[in-house]
């Protein structure tokens, strides 16, 4: 059969009338405040972070704009943990879309990459996805809040606890960019200040790989003693189900530097189980975490919420109060005095109860370390963990002192 | 002057007129994400269109233009000017060297053996301590052009912006009306019949591989310029597929096409950002019902209805 160019183009324009209109691509009315959620919804970072974090923030804003006559949009967009790609989309939002706060922002070559952006347009910038603590430390901002967790976090619960354990030598799995170089180095140095030893590191491409072998081969070749997986999301979960399937896990314990409860759902706890992780939210912590997340299940079933979606609600609903104290125009007109009052303002909400934000722009959560659940012990959906240590916020961060951010006065 | 016919004079007025309004009516810096496209995709013209070699890494030459226009400009602090030359002349050098290997074949061979030269260069910017490997070289200040022009400010960024486009655009135009270009459309149609009249036409190849090479370079170094970071993105394989794109929807061996195609494919990128993965399922069916249906590309086909040279 040969297709004229006429049969093409009636095919074309038919399925073109059928295709309904693009939702999104509305131009919504304008609202006072606009809040953009940029993230990963189609790569590695899409269960960690996606559609989930847009969604609590919306709850964010529907459970305190709307009672407070505050008319707030919150618009997404996909990085696909580009950080040029990424830059052009927050110019964008800020020049042409008017968006007051960036939200979420994993990866963070990306959230390091729209750091500048940022400030160089006076907005405001609340990270929850991303971990490297270079964020708060020597490229901190006066733009910016690093909201739930970072690498000197996860490093000191999980791996202080591996160490604590007998787990004297490390080798790494290493995400190559940002995140992973700084996770490893972090746990690097507190492993080396416990005593211990670190045999080797192994750092892929990031992102696009899925195939771990070799480098888990060499992991085993180190004879170390903990294998430190520094990196995230689809990459965890692909590199755990490799441990498992290579044996290595009867060898070497596994340390999964990050890891978040939608992993775990991912992963089965027939892998998972006796895994140890830290989070600074669970949804069973406390009567609070389980009406916080009774609220949004429904909205995103197959994903419930961890600690960086819990970040995004509990940022966007500290954001909205300081709007609301100091009033909108106000908080638009300038991002540094909007930052400040968030920082001055004490912070409590369902998630993450009463916290404190440094003056270098880190907010000082709670850290929980959990040990996953063996299956016989779960004894619902989503019922994962068993709290092991909780460190209060302020043991948690790395002390104000070692980060080097500009913001610090000695 | 220039070798523009008089329905070329009128295209070529028509498109200045429209790089000149539109920054006062579209967002500035979308419009030089366009420009620095369609010269990079001019320049893909050149060798595709007028020599008839199709090019699968030309990425590598865009790229490394960017990385060193961006690093030039953030650890040598030089002029935005010289910044931008270095970058059209590392992708010159690199042209030479992967040229005079790769010109030796022609049709699938020379696609394969510039891909695969292509990723070699890909590798080596994600391993080469300067280029920040996944991170990419960040924070890049737009700096002065020739020491008092502030280009912080988008407007003025885009001027200079546009007068590179234009200066690319009028340099690729040169090229092809001139008797050397007319030699390369001579190979392009019989390579045997040029050798055979006394011409070395590897060296034509050759010459003609660096300019298009230099002035990928240019256009790499001031995409980075524009957006102050200079990634990995521009180096892989996929940029290589989007040029092809870009100059095959636009009209590919049209003076004007790469223009057209690179204000089609940045705006689908642009407009349907929100869109998701859908952009690239959209972008494949367009490229699709192009092949299929519109095979001279947008230009290319208003070119023969009109009976023009465009």
């Amino acid at each position: 059969m040969t297709l004229s160019r006429r049969s093409i183009l009636t095919a074309a324009a038919a399925s073109a009338l059928t295709v309904p209109a693009l939702p999104r691509l509305a131009h919504a009315q304008s609202a006072a405040i606009k809040i953009g959620v940029l993230n990963d919804q189609s790569g590695p970072y899409t269960n960690t972070g996606g559609a989930t974090s847009v969604i609590c923030a919306k709850q964010a804003v529907q459970e305190f704009a709307t009672a407070q006559g505050l008319s707030v949009e919150v618009i997404s967009a996909d990085h696909q943990n580009k950080p040029d790609l990424a830059v052009s989309i927050v110019r964008q939002w800020f020049d042409r879309d008017g968006v007051d706060m960036l939200l979420d922002v994993p990866t963070s070559s990306v959230a390091l990459a729209v750091q500048s952006v940022v400030r160089e347009k006076n907005k405001v910038y609340l990270n929850s996805g991303a971990a490297s603590s270079a964020l708060t430390g020597e490229q901190c901002s006066p733009n910016f809040i690093h909201w739930t967790y970072d690498t000197f976090m996860l490093a000191k619960s999980t791996g202080g606890a591996m160490v604590k354990a007998g787990g004297t030598s490390w080798y790494f799995l290493t995400a190559d960019y940002a995140f992973g170089k700084q996770l490893q180095s972090d746990t690097s140095d507190l492993v080396k200040a416990a005593g211990g030893t670190v045999a080797g590191a192994s750092q892929y491409p990031f992102p696009g790989t899925t195939d771990f072998s070799s480098f888990l081969v060499q992991a085993q070749a180190s004879k170390a003693k903990v294998i430190g997986l520094a990196n995230a999301g689809g990459d965890t979960v692909n590199s755990i189900k490799q441990i498992n399937e290579f044996g290595i896990n009867k060898t070497m314990k596994v340390a999964a530097l990050l890891m978040f409860v939608t992993d775990v759902h991912a992963l089965g706890l027939d892998v998972a189980a006796g895994l140890n992780l830290t989070e600074s939210f669970y949804w069973d912590l406390n009567d609070k975490t389980r009406a916080f997340t009774n609220r949004v299940k429904d909205k995103t079933p197959k994903n419930w919420p961890n600690m960086v979606h819990a970040g995004c609600y509990s940022a966007t609903l500290h954001y909205l109060k300081t709007v609301h104290d100091m009033g909108a125009a106000e908080a638009k007109k300038d991002g540094v005095a909007t930052i400040s009052r968030m920082k001055a303002m004490p912070v409590e909400d369902d998630c993450f109860g009463k916290t404190t934000i440094r003056e270098d722009g880190r907010n000082l959560t709670p850290a929980y370390l959990f040990e996953v659940k063996k299956p016989s012990e779960s004894k619902g959906p989503w019922d994962y963990f068993k709290q092991v240590v909780h460190t209060p916020g302020e043991a948690a961060y790395r002390p104000l002192a070692d980060g080097h951010c500009s913001l610090v006065k000695a | 002057m220039f070798g523009f016919s008089r329905p070329q004079w009128i295209a070529f007025l028509v498109m200045v007129a429209l790089i000149v309004v539109s920054p006062f009516v579209l967002y500035p810096v979308f419009l030089m994400r366009v420009l620095c496209a369609a010269l990079f995709a001019c320049a893909f013209n050149l060798m595709l269109g007028y020599v008839g070699l199709l090019s699968f890494g030309h990425a590598a030459f865009f790229g490394m233009g960017s990385y060193v226009t961006a690093w030039t400009m953030k650890f040598w602090h030089l002029d935005a000017f010289f910044a931008m030359a270095l970058g059209g002349l590392t992708g010159a050098a690199l042209g030479l060297v992967l040229g005079y290997l790769a010109i030796r074949r022609s049709g699938i061979y020379f696609a394969m053996i510039t891909l695969a030269l292509a990723q070699m260069v890909y590798f080596f910017c994600l391993e080469a301590p300067f280029t920040g490997g996944e991170d990419g070289i960040q924070q890049v200040p737009r700096g002065h052009l020739f020491g008092f022009i502030d280009l912080s400010n988008d407007m003025t960024m885009y001027w200079v912006v546009a007068a590179v486009f234009l200066g690319g655009f009028l340099m690729i135009h040169r090229i092809i009306h001139s008797p050397f270009g007319q030699v390369l459309k001579g190979i392009r149609e019989n390579e045997p019949r040029a050798t055979s009249l006394g011409y070395r036409t590897d060296d034509y190849k050759l010459i003609a591989f660096v300019l298009s090479c230099g002035l990928s370079g240019l256009a790499g170094g001031t995409k980075a310029l524009v957006f102050g970071i200079a990634t990995l993105t521009d180096v892989h394989y996929s940029t290589s597929g989007e040029v092809v794109l870009t100059t095959l929807l636009g009209g590919l061996g049209t003076v004007f096409g790469p223009a057209m195609g690179a204000l089609i494919v940045m705006s689908m990128e642009n407009y349907l950002a929100q869109a998701g993965a859908w952009v690239t399922v959209i972008q494949g069916g367009i490229f699709m019902l192009c092949v299929l249906a519109f095979r001279r590309g947008v230009i290319g086909e208003i070119a023969n209805w009109r009976k023009l040279t465009l």
